[in-house]
């Protein structure tokens, strides 16, 4: 039963990722394509590649694609297309969220207490770390453009960074208003 | 700040609130994280950026999606049980719809060369919106001259060596509780 083996396969994807994101890529293909081929390679190259351009994050946009895709592809009418979306899609999203409102509740509980407080006193400092580090990370070619091969994307992509650090630190421009603008800029000078 | 307080919000504001941090995460994880900070933090007030802070970490480092990390606590902290379920559905939804909007009628949706000008000017912006929070964080962080290598290292660790945050975490989080305890000893 294919509502089933989605239900499984993506309750694992969910519950065995650390870090979110690009970790949870390889592990995915393992799944959906290798083992399960519910989709091709190359569709799965898509997804990846449409889930850079669509909001929300990436193990979710996966998981409805997959779920989609499989259903559609053993035959059952659209509606049930759509189910199975929304059924994968929760699927990898249901122990995530256990385990996380446990923890919460924990951590809300004994906030107060001195060891919290002890742990989390060395942990602040690293995790501003932990954030610039993903920000050097993505300063790519990727993203960026490479020097050598697209000079003009390059420099644009440089200087609409600037524009949006400045805005975002200096003058406090709200981060969403800032993706609009970007989008706008990139329409216009490409 | 104890999580029984008032918060000034309903359900379903709440639940807009998080679809529309959801909607506007191009790439997932940490390009999410300023706009929550502006929304949860400076408009809602929901957390203190302290308590923000400190939810960042705990949901890097326990499994499943970010998002729905950052959302089921924040949502819990606010709202209690429901909050964290409508926070996390909030967050997820415009997700869900959009894919399966594309996989339904656009397959070829990332060939339009419109889209794909949009989003070569997005990219550039959503790194710089990821950096640039790292500043206001250092001071809520309380990071001095003494402990300004804590950030550098944890830096230099991930983006030359390769190394896993998990293990970032894992180590700071264990040596703040060991560096506690000596100087709670010290004090007597």
């Amino acid at each position: 039963m294919i509502f089933w083996q989605l239900f499984i396969v993506f309750t694992k994807i969910g519950a065995f990722n650390f870090g979110g994101g690009y970790a949870m890529l390889s592990l995915i293909h393992n799944e959906v394509v290798e083992k399960n081929e519910w989709l091709t390679s190359s569709e799965f190259t898509d997804i990846v590649a449409i889930s850079q351009s669509t909001p929300g994050p990436i193990g979710i946009n996966c998981a409805t694609y997959t779920g989609y895709t499989a259903v559609m592809n053993e035959g059952y009418p659209e509606w049930m297309g759509i189910l199975g979306a929304i059924l994968t899609s929760l699927s990898v999203l249901w122990v995530p969220f256990l385990l996380m409102l446990t923890i919460s509740k924990i951590l809300l509980k004994y906030s107060k207490t001195s060891t919290i407080t002890n742990i989390f006193s060395l942990l602040r400092p690293a995790i501003v770390g932990l954030i610039a580090a993903a920000a050097i990370l993505l300063m790519s070619a990727d993203n960026f453009g490479s020097p050598s091969e697209s000079t003009f994307q390059f420099i644009a992509s440089l200087l609409i960074f600037a524009f949006a650090f400045i805005g975002t630190r200096l003058f406090r421009v709200h981060p969403i208003l800032m993706i609009i603008l970007a989008g706008l800029a990139g329409l216009v000078i490409y | 700040m104890g999580g029984e307080e008032r918060m000034n919000t309903d359900l379903v504001s709440m639940f807009f609130t998080f679809a529309k941090i959801g909607a506007f995460t191009l790439g997932g994880g940490y390009a999410m994280v300023p706009i929550m900070e502006k929304e949860i933090v400076d408009r809602k007030q929901w957390l203190t950026r302290e308590e923000f802070m400190d939810i960042l970490i705990v949901a890097q480092s326990t499994p499943g999606l970010f998002a729905i990390n950052m959302a089921s606590h924040i949502g819990n902290k606010a709202r209690g049980v429901m909050g964290g379920i409508i926070g996390s559905l909030g967050v997820a939804l415009p997700s869900i719809v959009s894919i399966l909007f594309i996989a339904m009628f656009f397959r070829a949706f990332k060939e339009n060369v419109y889209i794909e000008k949009i989003f070569m000017g997005v990219r550039p912006a959503v790194v710089a919106l990821i950096a640039a929070p790292c500043f206001s964080m250092a001071r809520t962080a309380k990071i001095t001259l003494y402990n300004l290598w804590i950030p550098i290292v944890a830096c230099i660790l991930i983006t030359a060596f390769d190394v896993s945050p998990i293990w970032i975490i894992l180590v700071a989080g264990l040596a703040g509780f060991v560096w506690g305890r000596i100087r709670g000893e010290e004090k007597k």
